[in-house]
């Protein structure tokens, strides 16, 4: 087995972020080289990043700037259904929630993506067509990832297929942690050049990286390999996303753009339920990356449960009485 | 005389099982009727209210859907807790409402009498309140009392104990859940009672207790849109049309206030339960 990439090779194959930006052109020419760049990257203070992210989680978000940051979380999220007992007819009516979330109140923006598994793509794309809601697909043997980069591939290109926008991939936890890091990259290149126009996502799977160390350098990696977001997790695994891990993966996206010019999203997903959680995240993006990554294109939660609790407070805001679960749909 | 230090007490609210501060970080001061320091109590805010509603929604399922026979086992439990602390529920009630010993005593006795007279009630509403209805064709007919929901009671602002206990015990022996608001000036049985409830076999979030103002939380609780009913006793009279004014726009079941506070000591029959049931009616094919 090779660990030698040859950069024009891919530029050939992947048309659009195949060639490593500038200043890492060299950093993966071999394993070694790989995990010694990675290893290189500087440390993450731990305690400080809680810290951080806790005393960001403090702050007092209220009235019109309230109202504003309700309205740009339902915009960011991606209402995800990712069981085993999802059907067609469930995904469209997921579909019908992301068009119209509060079918009480028409100023209440859509969602950004509907995320299901790649054999309902179809059902989604078909449902949400004409509305400019992305249809979201999970492959690459979601959530596990344990699966040979030949079924990972087919299942790629089938979510494409069925009509899927936007392709979260997991990446192969096993390989990164054992310290193969150029197979990682390899897979997530490959899965690229799969996704076609797709944008691709790529899951860390935070919960299973353990440090935080080793989530900056999975973020590095996945950019590095053209992940257009990166995104905390599968929500099969707990902890899911949690702030301090957010907030390394934002200072991730944060550096490589200055070093290479190129914008890359983050989404976090898993254990997000509650619009506090979620104003908590506007915070910190506010305050870590700055107000570029205050949009949908470049910021969006994975969630199910947490668009009934922003629409209940979004009731409130308009009604000036608390709402209830009886005013919004069981999903 | 002992040169013990004394223990003052700054209390907390009773919100789905625990007991948290005030959202709001307020506490004020409770003075038995010659003004003398009791203790501090927490003085519970709207996001309490809330919160409390959101516990009280969560506990319902549990609460409801238990046997009549079993809530009626676990309102009796209370009542034996409460036995055990019929010594501070007096000393409390003294002072709050500047009772003698001995009449103090005669309210906390009446009290748990009554909480054991509305655990008796659990299983005989059905009986009582429930028909098999006449029809005239090959069906039965049923009407079975159900409870209403989540509950919110602003307690007598004079009788403490009796008075909280006449209004709260039949909102559970129905299978309600409730979110109560003490009375303001005289908290402290209340507080005790939550004490109670945690250590009996209640779940927690089916009864939530707040100190504080029902003139400040009322509104919101007779508002909220996913509170279904709403006990005025403790509402003063302009406050009490105000209310059952706005909880009129989520329709709300609303028991109306006194003009006066009752006299407490009174059998009050089904006059508290009949109001947070609902009537449901089924119709079922005979034979086969």
């Amino acid at each position: 087995m090779t660990h030698v990439l040859d950069p024009n090779a891919l530029a050939d194959t992947s048309g659009g972020t195949g060639t490593l930006p500038d200043p890492f052109a060299d950093v993966t020419r071999s394993n070694d080289a790989f995990r010694a760049f990675l290893h290189g990257l500087p440390g993450v203070d731990q305690v400080g990043a809680e810290a951080r992210a806790k005393v960001l989680g403090t702050r007092s978000i209220k009235t019109t700037a309230k109202a504003w940051a309700l309205d740009t979380a339902i915009s960011m999220v991606d209402l995800t259904t990712l069981e085993g007992s999802d059907t067609p007819g469930k995904v469209r009516a997921l579909a019908a929630k992301a068009r119209r979330p509060d079918p009480t109140d028409p100023s209440c923006p859509a969602v950004a993506a509907v995320c299901v598994y790649g054999d309902l793509a179809g059902v989604a794309k078909e449902a949400l067509a004409g509305t400019g809601i992305n249809v979201a697909a999970v492959a690459t043997a979601f959530p596990s990832g344990r699966a040979s980069r030949e079924v990972k591939l087919a299942d790629v290109r089938d979510a494409v297929a069925n009509g899927a926008d936007e392709i979260d991939m997991v990446i192969d936890r096993g390989a990164f942690l054992t310290g193969r890091y150029l197979d990682v990259f390899e897979e997530i290149v490959a899965v690229k050049e799969a996704c076609g126009s797709a944008h691709l996502k790529v899951i860390l799977e935070t919960g299973e990286l353990v440090t935080l160390d080793a989530v900056r350098r999975a973020s590095w990696l996945a950019m590095l390999a053209g992940g257009d977001f990166i995104k905390t997790s599968t929500g099969k695994v707990s902890p899911a996303a949690t702030l301090p891990v957010c907030l390394v993966m934002l200072e991730a996206v944060r550096d490589f753009r200055a070093a290479t010019g190129r914008q890359v999203g983050v989404k976090p997903a898993g254990g997000i339920r509650t619009t506090k959680d979620a104003v908590k995240h506007l915070v910190l993006i506010n305050e870590t990356v700055g107000a570029d990554w205050l949009s949908p294109d470049w910021f969006r939660f994975g969630a199910s449960s947490l668009l009934n609790d922003l629409l209940l407070q979004r009731q409130k805001l308009r009604t000036g009485h608390y709402s209830g679960p009886d005013h919004v749909s069981v999903d | 005389m002992s040169d013990r230090l004394t223990v003052r007490k700054t209390y907390k609210l009773y919100l789905g099982g625990a007991f948290p501060r005030s959202e709001s970080g307020r506490t004020y001061e409770v003075h038995d009727t010659r003004g003398h320091f009791l203790a501090n109590a927490a003085w519970a805010s709207r996001k309490d209210g809330r919160d409390a509603v959101v516990a009280a929604r969560a506990a319902f399922g549990k609460w409801s859907g238990a046997t009549a026979y079993n809530r009626g086992q676990v309102l009796y439990r209370v009542a034996e807790v409460m036995e055990g602390r019929a010594a501070q529920f007096t000393e409390e009630v003294a002072a709050g409402e500047g009772l003698s010993t001995a009449k103090a005593r005669a309210a906390v006795d009446a009290a748990i009498d009554r909480w054991v007279w509305y655990a008796g009630w659990t299983d005989k509403l059905a009986a009582v309140l429930g028909s098999t209805n006449p029809v005239a064709g090959p069906y039965f007919g049923f009407s079975v009392p159900e409870p209403t929901g989540v509950v919110a009671v602003l307690a007598p602002q004079r009788s403490s104990l009796l008075g909280l206990v006449s209004v709260l015990a039949p909102v559970l022996a129905a299978g309600n859940t409730a979110v109560v608001v003490s009375s303001k000036e005289r908290p402290l049985p209340a507080i005790t009672l939550g004490e109670v409830l945690a250590t009996s076999d209640v779940p927690g979030g089916v009864v939530n207790l707040l100190t504080g103002d029902a003139a400040e939380i009322g509104p919101w609780l007779a508002e909220h849109a996913d509170v279904d009913a709403i006990d005025l006793a403790g509402a003063p009279a302009p406050l009490a049309m105000e209310l059952e004014r706005s909880a009129a726009g989520t329709i709300k079941r609303v028991l109306r206030a006194a003009t006066d506070e009752p006299d407490w000591t009174a059998d009050p029959g089904l006059s508290r339960l009949r109001p947070f049931l609902e009537t449901k009616s089924v119709w079922h094919p005979i034979g086969v």
